[in-house]
Parts: C-alpha cells; sequence; structure tokens
C-alpha cells in the first residue's frame, strides 16, 4: 500500500506525536497527567491545561502495533475474562505496570532477533535474494525485530538503581503506545459504554487515583430532552468543581471556551474532511479515516488539529481538482465499513476488498465525532449523542445519511466481540438498510484488538458474498 | 400450612409462570414484565396490574432470538427476547427495559422493535451518578415516564397514595425475604439450595401480598424449629443468577447449604427498602436506587478502594459460610470486570472459592460437579 502521503496527515501525524510527547514530558516534570475516555468532554481538562491520554485510542495502537494479543493475555492472567472487551484488556494490563518489551542478551545488552520477522531483501532490481543453502528468501536485516515478552514497570522500579534497571527502561517498546505515562487521575464519560463505568474504576481502584464521572445514559429517543441535557450539565459543573479540587485552579473560562472554539473547528474541518469521500471515485480510502481518528480523540481541543484537517481538506480538494486518489485500486464498489475496525488485522481487512476494487467510502466515525455546539447546555447535548448512546432509529438515520450521500453499493458489517452496546442492534440495522436503501449488507465476526477473535477465511468469505450481490446489484440496475 | 405445603407452593409456582400469567389474564388482570434491573415494580402494582420477572429461561433454547442479537450476549437477555418472540410472553400488557448494563442497552431496542404494536415496551435509563440532587432528578424523571406509560397501559392516573402504599407492601416483602435468607441459613437442612431457590423466584411470579403472607408464615414455623446442627458446609454464593435446580441439587448433594447471596437476582434485588416518609413517592423510589450499594452493576464513587469486594468477605465472614461460589454468567461483563478485585479480597482474607461459568443453556453438568465436589473437600478444611 505505498502511497503519496499529503502535507495534511503529516502534520496530522505530527499532531499526535506532540500530545503524546507533551504528555510524557509534562510527566517528567511531576505535573498530573490523566487518562480520559474518548468521548468525555475534552473541553473542560483543556480548560485546566491538563495533559491527558487516551486508553481507547492507546489499545487501537497497540493493538494495530501486533501487541494486541500479548496484552489482552496478561489482563486474562490478571483475572479479567477473555470476553472483556479487548481496549479494556489491553488498558487495564497497562494500568497494572504491564508493557511489551523487547528480549535481549543480559551478557551484551544486545536484543535478539526473532528470525520469523523482517521483509525479504531485494538486490538493486528488486528482486527477492534467495539464500542458497535454505531455498527461502534472505531476510532484510534491517526490517527484522527483536523477540518480545511481557516486563512490568513496578517490577522494573523494584530493582537496584544501575545498568540492568536502565536496560530494561530502554528494552520497552518504543511505539508511543508504550511509552505512556501512568495516570494520576482518570476522566470517564460512559455515553459509548457501560463497560467504561468499570473498567475506569478498576484503573482508579488499581492506581488509587481519582476518578471522575460523568454519566451520560441511553436515549430511547431521537431527541435530547431537556432534562438529560439538565443532567449532563449539572454533572459538567460537578466535573469541573472537581477538577478545581485535583488542580487547585480555578476553572478558567477563556481557555474553556478556546478549547470549545478549536473543538468546533476540528469536528467541522473533520466532517469536511469525511465529505470527500461523496465523490465518484472518492480521492481517498475511507480506511484512511481510521488513521485520523487519533487525532480527533487525543486532539480535538487543539488549533493545530483544526488546521491539521483543514490543510489535509485543501490536499484533497486538489486531489478531487486533478483527479487524483490515494486508494491504491480502481474504485470499483463503494461500502460503508460499519463498527470500529479489527486494528490487529487491517491488512487482512484491506487484502480482500482491495482485490475486488472496493472501497470503503463511508465510516460511522465521521458523524459519530463531528460534533458542533454552542455553549455548555449543547455541548452536554453534543456528548449525548455518542455512537452507543443513541437508539436505533438515530443510528439508523446516522448511517443511512452518509451512505446515501457517500453512495455506497452495499454495506459490511463489523460483528465486533470487543463491543456488546455497538453489535447489539446491528442484524436489525442490516435489514433496515438493504430495505431503505436496497443495497446488500453482509457480516463478519472480528474483535477490535484481540486477533484471536477474526477468522480472515470467514471475512474473505463474506467480502466474496457482498461483491457478488453488489455485482448483481448493479447489472440488475444497467439493465 | 405446613412447611412442606407452603415450600410445594412456592416450587410450583416458581416453575409455572406462564401458567400464572394466564391466570391473571383469566381474572381480567393487566401484566407487566419486567426485566433486570433495579425496575421500580412498585409503580406497576400502584397502577393495579401485576408485574412479572423476566430473567430469562433454564428450558428454552435460542432460536428466534438470532435474528436480532448475535451469540456473545447473556442468555438472560437473549432468553426473554426469544420468550417475548415464541409466543410464551403472548399475555403481556408491556414490559419495562431497563438499560443499566451493554447488553440491555441494544437489546431495549431489540425489544421495542420486535415488540411493534404487540405490546408497550417501556424504556428506562437509571443514572449512575446517582447520589446527587442533579441524580435523583433524573431518576425521578426517569420513573415518571416509566409511570406515565403504565397509565396508558391500565387507562387510569397512578395516584401518589397507591404508590405510598405499594412501597409499604414491597418493604415488607423485602424485609420478609431478607429474614427468610437468614432463617434459611439456620435451617439449611430443611431449605436446601433448590428450594431456597424457588422461594425467592416465586416472589418474581406471584402477586406480591399473597407472596408476602405464604413467606412470613413460612418464616414463622421455620422460627418454630430449632437452629439445625449443619454437619456440612456452607457458602456464599454471588453472581447475577442461580436459579436452575439440577445445578443447586450438586450442592445438595455434596452437603453445601447457602448461607447468604449477593445475587442479583436474590439478594442485591431487595437489600435496600424505599423510605416511607417521602412526601414524593416517585422519589422515594429514586433515593431506594441512589441508596443501591454495593453491586457490579452500580458506578461507586469511592471506586479507589476495594468496597464492594469488602462487603462480599464481610458478608462470606459474618455468614459463617467457609467459602464462596460465583455463578459467573456467560458474556456477563459487569461481574467479570470485577472479579480481579473479589478474587484478591477474598485470597487476602484466606477465603477459598470457585468460579463456575454458567449460561441458562446449560444442560450438561458434569464439569460443574466435579468442580462443586472437589471445592467441598477444600470447604471441609475450613470448618
Amino acid at each position: 500500500m505505498a502511497k503519496q502521503v499529503s502535507p495534511g496527515v503529516l502534520a496530522l501525524r505530527k499532531v499526535v506525536d506532540d500530545v503524546h510527547k507533551e504528555a510524557r514530558e509534562a510527566k517528567a516534570r511531576g505535573e498530573l497527567v490523566g487518562w480520559s475516555s474518548s468521548k468525555f468532554p475534552c473541553e473542560l481538562a483543556a480548560a485546566f491545561d491538563l495533559n491527558v491520554m487516551y486508553p481507547e485510542n492507546q489499545a487501537a495502537g497497540i493493538a494495530a502495533n501486533r501487541y494486541g494479543e500479548m496484552m489482552c493475555q496478561a489482563a486474562e492472567d490478571l483475572g479479567y475474562d477473555n470476553d472483556i472487551c479487548g481496549y479494556a484488556r489491553i488498558s487495564l494490563a497497562y494500568a497494572a505496570g504491564v508493557r511489551v518489551s523487547r528480549k535481549y542478551d543480559p551478557e551484551t545488552g544486545e536484543y535478539i532477533i526473532d528470525p520469523s520477522t523482517g521483509k525479504p531483501l531485494k538486490d538493486a532490481d528488486g528482486n527477492v535474494i534467495i539464500d542458497e543453502a535454505t531455498g527461502k528468501p534472505k531476510k532484510d536485516p534491517k526490517t527484522q525485530t527483536p523477540y518480545l515478552q511481557l516486563d512490568n514497570i513496578h517490577d522494573i522500579e523494584a530493582l537496584p538503581d544501575g545498568p540492568e534497571k536502565e536496560r530494561r527502561w530502554e528494552a520497552i517498546s518504543p511505539i508511543r503506545q508504550m511509552r505512556i505515562p501512568q495516570p494520576d487521575f482518570v476522566l470517564c464519560c460512559n455515553n459509548i459504554c457501560n463497560c467504561m463505568t468499570k473498567w475506569y474504576e478498576n484503573i482508579a481502584r488499581m492506581c488509587n487515583i481519582p476518578l471522575i464521572m460523568v454519566d451520560i445514559p441511553y436515549n430511547n429517543d431521537v431527541h435530547v430532552a431537556d432534562e438529560n441535557v439538565k443532567y449532563v450539565r449539572a454533572q459538567f459543573d460537578q466535573a469541573i468543581k472537581q477538577l478545581e479540587e485535583l488542580t487547585g485552579k480555578k476553572f478558567d473560562e477563556k481557555k474553556f471556551e478556546h478549547a470549545c472554539a478549536n473543538a468546533n473547528r476540528t469536528a467541522k474541518a473533520w466532517l469536511k474532511v469525511c465529505d470527500y469521500l461523496q465523490y465518484k471515485p472518492a480521492p481517498y480510502s475511507g480506511f484512511d479515516l481510521f488513521n485520523h481518528m487519533a487525532d480527533v480523540v487525543t486532539a480535538r481541543a487543539r488549533v493545530e488539529t483544526a488546521e491539521a484537517f483543514e490543510l489535509l481538506a485543501k490536499d484533497l480538494e486538489e486531489a478531487v481538482q486533478k483527479g487524483e486518489t490515494t486508494t491504491p485500486f480502481p474504485e470499483k464498489y463503494r461500502v460503508m465499513f460499519e463498527g470500529i475496525p479489527c486494528w490487529p488485522k487491517l491488512p487482512a481487512l484491506f487484502k480482500p476488498l482491495k482485490a475486488n476494487g472496493v472501497n470503503v467510502t463511508a465510516v460511522v466515525y465521521a458523524p459519530a465525532f463531528g460534533f458542533v455546539y454552542d455553549g455548555l447546555d449543547e455541548m452536554a447535548r453534543a456528548y449525548y449523542k455518542a455512537p452507543n448512546s443513541v437508539c436505533i432509529e438515530q443510528g439508523v438515520d446516522w448511517r443511512e445519511g452518509i451512505c446515501r450521500d457517500n453512495k455506497v453499493d452495499g454495506v459490511l458489517v463489523h460483528y465486533n466481540r470487543s463491543c456488546k452496546p455497538w453489535s447489539g442492534y446491528m442484524a436489525e440495522m442490516q435489514r433496515r438498510f438493504t430495505e431503505d436503501l436496497g443495497v446488500p449488507c453482509a457480516g463478519f465476526d472480528g474483535d477490535q484488538a484481540d486477533p484471536r477473535n477474526f477468522n480472515a477465511a470467514q471475512y474473505e468469505t463474506r467480502v466474496q458474498g457482498l461483491v457478488e450481490a453488489m455485482e448483481a446489484n448493479k447489472q440488475a440496475k444497467e439493465a | 400450612m405446613s412447611i412442606n405445603a407452603l415450600l410445594d407452593e412456592f416450587k410450583g409456582k416458581a416453575a409455572t409462570p406462564k401458567q400464572q400469567l394466564a391466570e391473571y389474564k383469566a381474572q381480567g388482570k393487566k401484566v407487566i414484565g419486567v426485566l433486570p434491573y433495579f425496575a421500580p415494580e412498585e409503580l406497576v402494582y400502584a397502577a393495579g396490574m401485576v408485574p412479572m420477572g423476566i430473567w430469562g429461561s433454564n428450558t428454552k433454547t435460542i432460536s428466534r432470538a438470532k435474528e436480532y442479537c448475535a451469540t456473545f450476549y447473556c442468555t438472560i437477555a437473549q432468553l426473554a427476547l426469544e420468550m417475548l418472540l415464541d409466543g410464551t410472553m403472548d399475555g403481556l400488557d408491556g414490559i419495562i427495559t431497563p438499560t443499566i448494563c451493554d447488553t440491555l442497552r441494544p437489546m431495549s431496542q431489540n425489544y421495542r422493535v420486535s415488540m411493534g404494536d404487540k405490546m408497550k415496551v417501556i424504556f428506562l435509563a437509571h443514572p449512575q451518578n446517582r447520589f446527587e440532587d442533579f441524580g435523583l432528578q433524573f431518576c425521578v424523571d426517569q420513573y415518571n415516564h416509566v409511570k406515565a406509560d403504565l397509565e396508558e397501559v391500565c387507562g387510569h392516573k397512578i395516584e401518589d397514595a397507591a404508590i405510598q402504599d405499594a412501597i409499604r407492601v414491597y418493604n415488607k416483602s423485602r424485609a420478609a425475604r431478607r429474614e427468610f435468607v437468614k432463617l434459611a441459613s439456620e435451617h439449611c437442612d430443611v431449605i436446601t439450595p433448590t428450594l431456597r431457590s424457588a422461594v425467592l423466584k416465586a416472589f418474581f411470579f406471584m402477586e406480591k401480598p399473597a407472596y408476602t403472607a405464604k413467606l412470613e408464615e413460612l418464616n414463622a414455623e421455620l422460627k418454630k424449629l430449632p437452629v439445625c446442627d449443619w454437619q456440612g458446609t456452607k457458602v456464599v454464593t454471588s453472581g447475577i443468577i442461580c436459579d436452575n435446580p439440577k445445578l443447586l441439587e450438586i450442592f445438595e448433594e455434596n452437603h453445601i447449604a447457602i448461607a447468604a447471596d449477593d445475587v442479583a437476582h436474590e439478594s442485591r434485588a431487595f437489600r435496600v427498602d424505599a423510605p416511607e416518609d417521602e412526601k414524593d413517592p416517585v422519589m422515594a423510589l429514586a433515593k431506594q436506587f441512589a441508596n443501591q450499594d454495593y453491586d457490579v452493576l452500580l458506578y461507586d464513587p469511592k471506586s479507589s478502594e476495594n468496597r464492594r469486594a469488602d462487603f462480599v468477605v464481610n458478608m462470606v465472614k459474618e455468614s459463617g459460610a467457609q467459602g464462596l461460589v460465583l455463578f459467573m454468567q456467560q458474556f456477563c461483563d459487569p461481574e467479570e470486570m470485577e472479579y480481579p478485585y473479589l478474587k484478591k479480597a477474598l485470597n487476602d482474607a484466606g477465603i477459598p472459592h470457585i468460579k463456575l461459568g454458567i449460561d441458562q443453556q446449560m444442560r450438561d453438568f458434569g464439569q460443574a460437579s466435579t468442580a462443586i465436589q472437589a471445592f467441598a473437600d477444600v470447604l471441609e478444611l475450613q470448618k
């Protein structure tokens, strides 16, 4: 999937790197660092200049880096059932101090390379070099990585100061998601799921730290009633008081308004970027949107994020003008990808789509993170509408809206073992998509973080079935 | 009535909800199904209707419900849907669907969609931040919606006096059930695990004043008996539900009695009374919910402490049990999330426990039987 990286994408990558770097530096200076659920109102923490990290986003990154199974297993060893959300398991293992670390030789201090890793070595003409002794392709040593093992920061901390201790710290995987500082407080909003409530309670208990909780109950109505807004608004006020106690600072209204303005600007720019998928062919693959989720989650109240999305929108505008696309195959069919992707299996997800010319031109995250509001009451109303807190009618309306706007030919539904609230009414939604939009749907079993719950063969068969149904639909229309 | 006759009656009622539903309907009564957890049933009673608990089934198999949900959902919720779809619940005039866990959230939509115009599906969302005035007010608002929906079904206004009366009826029933649980431990030679379960389960299907009267009668009879000199062992049970007679029989075979429970379908449902002196009876019900504590489903503001597990450990110690049996309902993440810290507290206190994975479609109890048998030996050593 070699593709050109646009200035907007580079800017977005930098934003996330900066957020992580700043949090690490803040911790080193002895400042507070919090962990927050993805849909806790970040505007509140921003008003106190707090550094906040996002365990869901961290877990997705850990899973995408293929550490999901190790971390999930570590949580299971702590007693957390393998049925619990994979993000929660990864995060709980991390909160308990578990880290994925590179194995090294204690004598030499050198990393021990895992011979099964790495890409084939190629000659100047790009041909794979075969090892004459084995008859197999030689591995490019630059791409080979060490064996991995689990370590625990509490064990490392208990070591006497010295080279061994330093070596163990250094051996922890360098990916930013494995270098997130331990939390001093947690911010939980359960609008996306109730698992979040217990997940954050567990972190608070594990780390003996305060938990600030904003509860947003499930809504059975398309509209958010005033009484619901009042409940959430009152909790915002309570959260502000708790943050004042935590930081010893007064709530800075100006900073809050500034954060809100940035969050609104980011949301608008995000929606604009998402809307470019309406073009036929789309100037990029909707899968790329998943990569930008990190920005929307971790940094939506920062001006740099808004600017980076605006820059990306500009890049996309130019691509559309030139008739270019970063999708690495000709777009034959357009689908909505329903649900969170299987992060550990992104290449496996992409493979049959690419082979069949299926471009993802709609993802539910587009409307889910694109909320625009004015003032605290409207902010409460906006946070009430998270992907898993809305009734089926609202959920269908969001999805059918983007399916129509983005002109999809079919829907690919991820039945995500990690996400009960999301997957729990998808069967009915599938029926409605087919009835209302006349498009075929196919479902497959998977998981957002635990690779053990995904079966590539089943997925490929389902994609094949969807492609055949889309083709039959197309031919019927043409006839 | 004799103890045996009373127990037979409870056993019969616990096993025949469908028949009782038919009887209520034949008497011209309206019946509301109440799903887990924490629904203010008092409002149904105050409306002059019969509330019947819906906690799945130990004899049905999931078939029609597959049209709505994937396999990884708790069988209680799936079998409730199954019974709504297969005609078992056709006599109901409505159901109340709380949404306190991640399975019940989307399932509330499946219940509503699948029932269409067949019956009134009454939605309920509880607040987790339930202690402050704003939490209480939100709970009152939600309960008032439930009340309005129930008024639509019963066809008349639900008066405050009727709710006050319902609160008294329910408090009385809760007190009787709490006393029964205590007596069941003292007389565990008579009240075996299967009978204990049947008595508590019958509450969900019987009319409440009649149930309480019978239970008070049973309690009075039990009090007359000398406290038994139990030679077996005792456990505290914990989990969402453990009402499968076949599973409970294994405890009897191994001379294990139940000293107390931390079970959602049992004691967690009647630990807390509603205040009787509150001017607004709906607020009284909201306060009752706010006072619910030590529950895997509910937010604990003192989450950095291990309060719930400490509470369960104390229950084991105070009840004189030698250990704890956790009935882990498959796919129940609230229970699963709290397990590691429960395990830690039990281990720290030197209390042995086993975790039995269960679901309501379980038909083979061989593995459970082996585990319980082995655990009985461990419990003996604790005596």
